[in-house]
């Protein structure tokens, strides 16, 4: 494998809705974006492209990345989907990666969109739920934030989290996304407000849940002669795992946890893994992007993370599967103020303010998740983040690290059915 | 120009076949809740699975007990479309001796305040089944 570099990304605003232009017009406002970003670029260069939607239901036309393709202009350049419930985005970014890794493509667009607008919240929640095993899980009620709630009572139970613990997280990103003019849901709350809100699914409430959204995003992916050429400041993709576990929660073992380089079988001597309370394939995923990036202890490597945070429980248990701490200390992690954004005032106690980012960009809770566009949205503002070129694109760099090296995107599906990690550097 | 919105409906009946799941469905009518036990290596799922995920070596039907223990629950206020007029409703994934994973299921005839982890449960069957899983819910047992 040879290596690959972003050279360029676009995302369009987040938003309910737009009605005013389809899935093809979204992908070409990100994908022009991304182009006037690298001036010296020639779209001759671009040898062909992944897309990414994840529901057919939802766009009500089948093979609609054939039309992003055309509306583009890359016919007749190669092209496919990728689909992948919630981390369709991660694995589009991944097959573009494959492809010029491989040698086969020099330069590879990853484009994603969903428009989940086209049906009431209700309706877009069963079309979600069919992600979910139709005969056995669907029937009983099938609904994510449910599940999600089943797997964040147990984590509470095993560990002791608190919702006051998850809440923080929802405080957090919803107030980074206060910098960040792409987000949908960006505004100031408390933790009493969060759990305030109505209640969805026990324990969890309206702002521990992301909400639907119309949006898309691309990436250029290129080798090191195109990049070279193009860009003053590509990003290296050093790292890149995946994983996946059983679509149905029920059938998960309570067996031994799978161990990164800075753990120890003793860590973990009474914990029956992963149960419902994590998610192996996010930790599966890690192993193999920090084996590949020679990353040994991520706390001390990585210089900000961008994950999926479609719950804030899902976030705090992502904590752990990605070892930023012991499976089990994800609730007092957060507490510690690690993951909060230095510099940026929440109304909270935080000894630690800062030492990890985490969803620096606002997540899925503040930014939103067009399904098929948020693996790749995470990706650019990763990009944006290690070129130090967050001011230039958000308008203000209250939002930018200082000299960052290193940064961690997480894709996620179902309820951890398909996890990408991927990792990316500063060069 | 303001966007041009219509309305456009869209619906299907689907031919469905359990296929080698279709036990567990019949079973459900018969008041009996069917697991599989694998044939090699005797690991036992609460949900109908003809191989095994770990050796995968076939599975035999295996009758679970009708008593098991609260796992985790949820009472959801909100839902999908379809079950939005059902809210409140409570979900539990269920944990039975003898089994090595879990069953989800409704959990009906308790107050949600007073659902607890470790609570007793037991299976209660439809008397007119509609071969669905919802056939089967649970309620707080002995």
């Amino acid at each position: 494998m040879r290596p690959v570099y972003v050279i360029s990304g676009g995302i369009t605003k987040f938003a309910k809705a737009h009605p005013d232009k389809d899935f093809r017009l979204m992908v070409k406002e990100a994908y022009d974006y991304a182009l006037r970003d690298v001036p010296k670029f020639s779209k001759d260069m671009i040898a062909g492209a992944v897309g990414s939607y994840f529901s057919d239901h939802f766009t009500r036309q089948l093979k609609a990345a054939s039309m992003a393709q055309d509306y583009l202009g890359l016919c007749p350049k190669p092209s496919k989907r990728i689909e992948g419930g919630g981390a369709t985005g991660g694995l589009c970014f991944q097959s573009a990666w494959e492809a010029v890794a491989s040698g086969r493509m020099n330069c590879c667009v990853a484009f994603g969109f969903e428009t989940m607008s086209r049906v009431n919240t209700w309706k877009g929640n069963e079309f979600i739920a069919l992600a979910s095993d139709t005969n056995f899980d669907f029937p009983v009620g099938g609904f994510y934030t449910g599940y999600y709630a089943m797997m964040v009572r147990r984590h509470m139970h095993e560990f002791g989290t608190t919702v006051e613990q998850m809440a923080m997280v929802s405080v957090k990103n919803h107030m980074n996304a206060l910098y960040n003019p792409y987000a949908q849901k960006a505004k100031r709350l408390t933790i009493k407000q969060v759990r305030e809100s109505p209640m969805v699914a026990t324990p969890l409430t309206m702002e521990d849940i992301c909400t639907m959204s119309d949006g898309a995003a691309v990436c250029i992916l290129a080798s090191e002669e195109v990049a070279a050429k193009v860009c003053n400041r590509p990003v290296k993709i050093t790292g890149v795992g995946s994983g996946s576990d059983a679509m149905r929660m029920a059938d998960r073992p309570h067996g031994k946890v799978i161990l990164l380089p800075h753990e120890r079988e003793s860590d973990y001597a009474h914990l029956k893994y992963p149960g419902v309370h994590s998610f192996r394939g996010g930790r599966m995923a890690a192993k193999l992007a920090y084996q590949m990036a020679g990353i040994r202890n991520p706390i001390q490597e990585l210089s900000f993370v961008e994950l999926h945070d479609a719950y804030t429980s899902s976030e705090i248990q992502t904590y752990e599967d990605l070892g930023l701490c012991k499976y089990g200390e994800g609730g007092k992690f957060v507490e510690s103020g690690v993951p909060f954004m230095p510099g940026v005032d929440y109304g909270l106690e935080l000894p630690k303010q800062g030492r990890l980012p985490v969803n620096p960009s606002g997540g899925l809770l503040a930014c939103g998740h067009p399904v098929g566009a948020t693996g790749l949205m995470q990706a650019v503002f990763a990009f944006w983040q290690l070129q130090s070129t967050i001011k230039k694109h958000l308008g203000n760099d209250k939002l930018q690290l200082k000299k960052p090296t290193r940064g961690l995107i997480h894709s996620h599906a179902g309820t951890g059915t398909y996890i990408t990690v991927s990792i990316l550097e500063a060069v | 120009m303001d966007p041009l919105i219509i309305h456009d409906h869209y619906e299907i009946d689907y031919r469905h076949s359990y296929a080698e799941d279709s036990p567990f469905f019949v079973g459900l009518s018969k008041g009996k809740l069917l697991g599989s036990r694998c044939t090699a290596c005797g690991y036992t799922y609460a949900t109908p699975r003809s191989h095994c995920m770990g050796c995968g070596a076939p599975t035999a039907w295996h009758e679970m007990p009708l008593t098991g223990r609260v796992h985790t629950y949820t009472t959801c206020h909100y839902g999908g479309e379809a079950f939005l007029k059902e809210t409140p409703f409570t979900l539990i994934l269920v944990e039975f001796d003898g089994a090595d994973t879990l069953f989800l299921s409704r959990l009906k005839g308790v107050e949600p305040d007073a659902v607890r982890i470790g609570m007793p449960v037991v299976a209660r069957f439809a008397k007119t089944p509609a071969f669905k899983v919802t056939d089967v819910w649970f309620e707080p047992g002995e």
